[in-house]
């Protein structure tokens, strides 16, 4: 409790009336091991009754020193660390820090290595809102989305198993392209999984998006201005229901983004309703991306000349991509040597908890559950 | 002694009524044996048919289709360590569990499963019902408050306010079913669970559809209150996983949590009695008055026969489909008993005096096995309610219908 104290004591509380009862807060930790946190965030919530006054955010419980053990790593050594931090979308932390890399290097990817990592970052987008929607759902209380979008994304899964021999920290890729060819009939699996997912995610919303009790419980909570996230930092689907249209994919594309068809789903209100109607908008557009993408891929290397051992020139990089949670950015420092000086990855998880006090103060404990789930935290990113 | 035994056998009253002390113990046993039976029953159940709704298997291991798995969950729970935190106030943490299962099972002295099938009967049985049954509350606060912990307290507050909330609602409905009584010659109603199964028997209707839609709506309100009572998805914030962890029994474990569960379960069955008695016409069967006569009594006396051979030719079914592997060896001789053993009740039952005996018992315990799988589909359905909107739903939506409904009825059966 002390310890709890003293964390919140700076916390600034809103006011209220004093009655002669001279009711005191409630002050409760919830987490670092709580069935809703989403692993072992801590927050500590300051209560009046079910109302929140303030909530303070402890974490670090699964900090493993990604960044410092960069330093102590060759380019390609380091690659399969950034898979662990957002676990659930091992893809698009290889792509961003390959990519970063091949930026620091200037060589680029062939082609058909560009397409290969598009159609396998979108997967894996579509991966992690099923996971986001399945956990999500069950914080709300509803149980069943949970076990059908776990038995969706295990097609997914199956498809990164076949081409790459892991399902979730799958090393993808490699610093100027792919290692592995496509297996044969890789094309068709994805666009068997496109067909199968499409009426899927239909199923999704109909269990909830006109549920009433889904409705009550995600519209009007935990609101956030698209000004706020931007002063923030938030990035991804959340700044996007949000109302402001910013996706690096279409902002500043790389990989094959820019050859793509696609549409930036946006929100109005901010709320989380809003935040899950984008989610959902977002899987759609990445089975339009992933069709396309088979479609136009072409033949020709996977792999870029690039040298044995990796030394790239004394300089440094920020390289940033729109990985499922929002803005993946690589800042990476090179001293001409094999080891970079300094990596510094700018999670999308770690920024956007950030909001978390603003968009819960003054709502309800069940509303913090709601948020921390629209959020779409993983803590292996936040904690690094 | 041997009369005082055999005059009961020939009496149509109840054993509490007749007076007769042993009968009134026996059925006491025979309920409390039932109910208990029951809830293992619906453990199973409830995580069968929930797991096939969210496309998984459920149990499997224990036992064929995990027919074993309560048993072997009551095991667990019996051998576990048996704390009591020590900051706890220990004598109200002690009582707490004990208070929800004695609530829980009182209520089903009056619960009618036959004309003569109750221990007694009472002329207040309904009201004894619900006074008694809301002193389970008692027992989730005592558990909150004497956790001296955090999430068990705000556990006990929400449950203590949400049943608060939600009884008068149901009171309410509960008064247009009784109100419906009374809508007869003589003019008298009753609060007698057995008058009241009587009373839609001489109407001629059960009270679900009489004045439609009036008692449907009472019925309805029942139904959404009844679940908010028994602390249920969707309304189980007191127990709220995702946000309490497990609400006010957090600080409970082993035998103590399986009274909790005990009680939880009894009282879902009792309140489901209740409005099977009061809207869905109780022990009887389908249209007692139209389709009566000698060949419709038989046909429905064979129900309950006709069920146990169906369960019993499912499980035989399941015993063609086990794997031919010797590991399923024990599972499939034990599916084939299990196969056997229904099969056997359901030929016990095609016995004509059996068969007569407990035909009101089987068209009771299909009516309330018919609102059960109701709350095991909102479970696998709804999201949970916040705590402010299921006030609102309490105050702003039922209980206003409820009124409206009760006026309603009244209004329409006095014209």
């Amino acid at each position: 409790m002390s310890d709890a104290t003293k964390y919140i004591s700076h916390l600034e509380l809103g006011e209220r009336d004093e009655t002669f009862l001279d009711s005191n807060e409630l002050i409760i930790n919830m987490g670092p091991q709580h069935p809703a946190t989403h692993g072992v965030l801590r927050v500590i919530l300051k209560l009046d009754g079910e109302k929140v006054l303030g909530t303070e955010c402890v974490i670090g419980y699964l900090h493993r020193g990604v960044e410092k053990i960069a330093e102590n790593r060759t380019y390609a050594m380091f690659n399969p660390y950034v898979d662990r931090m957002d676990y659930v979308a091992a893809v698009s932390n290889g792509l961003g820090y390959c990519e970063a890399v091949e930026k620091l290097l200037n060589v680029e990817a062939p082609p058909r290595a560009k397409y290969i990592r598009v159609i396998l970052a979108e997967l894996n987008r579509i991966a992690s809102h099923q996971l986001w929607l399945g956990t999500h759902a069950l914080d709300i209380g509803a149980m069943t989305p949970l076990f059908y979008t776990f038995r969706d994304r295990e097609e997914i899964l199956k498809i990164f198993e076949k081409y790459c021999g892991a399902r979730l920290t799958t090393h993808a890729f490699r610093i100027g392209g792919c290692q592995y060819e496509t297996y044969e009939g890789f094309e068709r699996d994805v666009i068997k999984f496109v067909d199968f997912v499409t009426p899927k995610i239909d199923e999704y919303e109909e269990l909830l998006t006109t549920n009433r009790i889904w409705v009550e419980r995600t519209k009007d909570v935990g609101l956030i201005s698209g000004k706020d996230c931007i002063a923030l930092g938030v990035t991804g689907p959340v700044l996007r229901a949000s109302g402001v249209k910013w996706d690096i994919r279409k902002a500043q594309p790389y990989a094959v983004y820019s050859e793509m068809d696609f549409e930036i789903p946006v929100g109005q209100n901010g709320d989380t309703y809003d935040r899950y109607l984008v989610r959902m908008a977002e899987m759609r557009q990445s089975l339009r991306i992933i069709r396309q993408a088979v479609g136009k891929i072409p033949e020709g290397p996977i792999m870029a000349k690039v040298p044995k051992v990796l030394k790239p020139p004394v300089g440094e990089i920020y390289h940033s991509i729109e990985a499922p949670k929002g803005e993946l950015g690589y800042f990476i420092v090179s001293d001409g040597s094999t080891q970079p000086y300094r990596v510094r990855v700018r999670p999308p998880s770690f920024v956007n908890l950030q909001a978390l006090d603003l968009m819960v103060r003054g709502a309800l404990v069940a509303d913090v559950i709601a948020v921390i789930g629209t959020l779409d935290i993983v803590l292996g990113e936040v904690d690094r | 002694m041997l009369d005082y035994i055999t005059s009961y056998l020939h009496s149509d009253l109840t054993p509490g009524q007749a007076g007769n002390m042993l009968w009134a113990t026996v059925y006491i046993l025979i309920v409390f044996a039932g109910i208990s039976l029951a809830v293992v029953a619906m453990n199973w159940l409830e995580r069968k048919a929930l797991a096939h709704m969210q496309v998984r298997l459920g149990p499997m291991r224990v036992g064929p289709h995990g027919l074993l798995q309560p048993i072997a969950d009551a095991v667990k729970l019996l051998i576990k360590e048996d704390i009591i935190p020590s900051e706890a106030d220990k004598l109200v943490f002690w009582i707490a569990p004990l208070m929800v299962v004695t609530a829980a099972f009182t209520t089903y002295i009056v619960v009618p499963f036959g004309p003569t099938h109750a221990i007694t009967d009472m002329n207040i049985g309904i009201l004894f019902m619900l006074g008694v049954s809301s002193l389970g509350v008692l027992g989730i606060v005592m558990a909150g408050w004497a956790s001296n912990s955090h999430y068990p307290l705000i556990g006990g507050l929400r449950s203590s306010a949400q049943m608060v909330s939600y009884e008068v609602a149901m009171g309410l409905a509960v008064v247009s079913a009784v109100l419906m009584t009374s809508m007869n010659a003589t003019g008298i109603g009753t609060l007698s669970m057995i008058g009241i199964v009587n009373a839609q028997k001489d109407q001629g209707i059960w009270f679900a559809f009489k004045y439609f839609p009036l008692g449907f709506i009472a019925l309805a309100v029942f139904g959404v209150a009844m679940v908010a009572e028994t602390n249920r998805a969707p309304f189980d914030l007191p127990e709220a996983e995702s946000e309490l962890t497990a609400g006010f029994h957090t600080e409970y474990s082993g035998l103590r949590w399986s009274l909790f569960m005990l009680g939880e379960y009894a009282a879902m069955i009792a309140v489901s009695s209740v409005a099977v008695t009061l809207w869905l016409g109780g022990w009887l069967r389908p249209f007692p008055n139209w389709l009566s006569g000698q060949p419709w009594d038989l046909i429905f006396s064979l129900f309950p026969a006709a069920t146990f051979l169906v369960l019993a030719a499912i499980a035989a079914l399941g015993v063609l489909r086990m794997p031919k592997h010797a590991y399923f060896r024990v599972q499939t001789i034990g599916l084939a008993g299990f196969a056997g053993v229904l099969g056997l009740i359901g030929l016990v039952l095609l016995i004509p005096p059996v068969r007569d005996r407990v035909e009101d018992i089987y068209w009771f315990v299909i009516k309330v096995a018919a609102f059960m799988y109701l709350y095991i589909w909102y479970r696998a359905t709804f999201p949970r309610y916040r705590f402010d909107q299921l006030m609102k739903v309490g105050w702003k939506v039922l209980l206003p219908v409820a009124l409206g409904a009760l006026i309603a009825t009244a209004v329409v059966g006095v014209l």
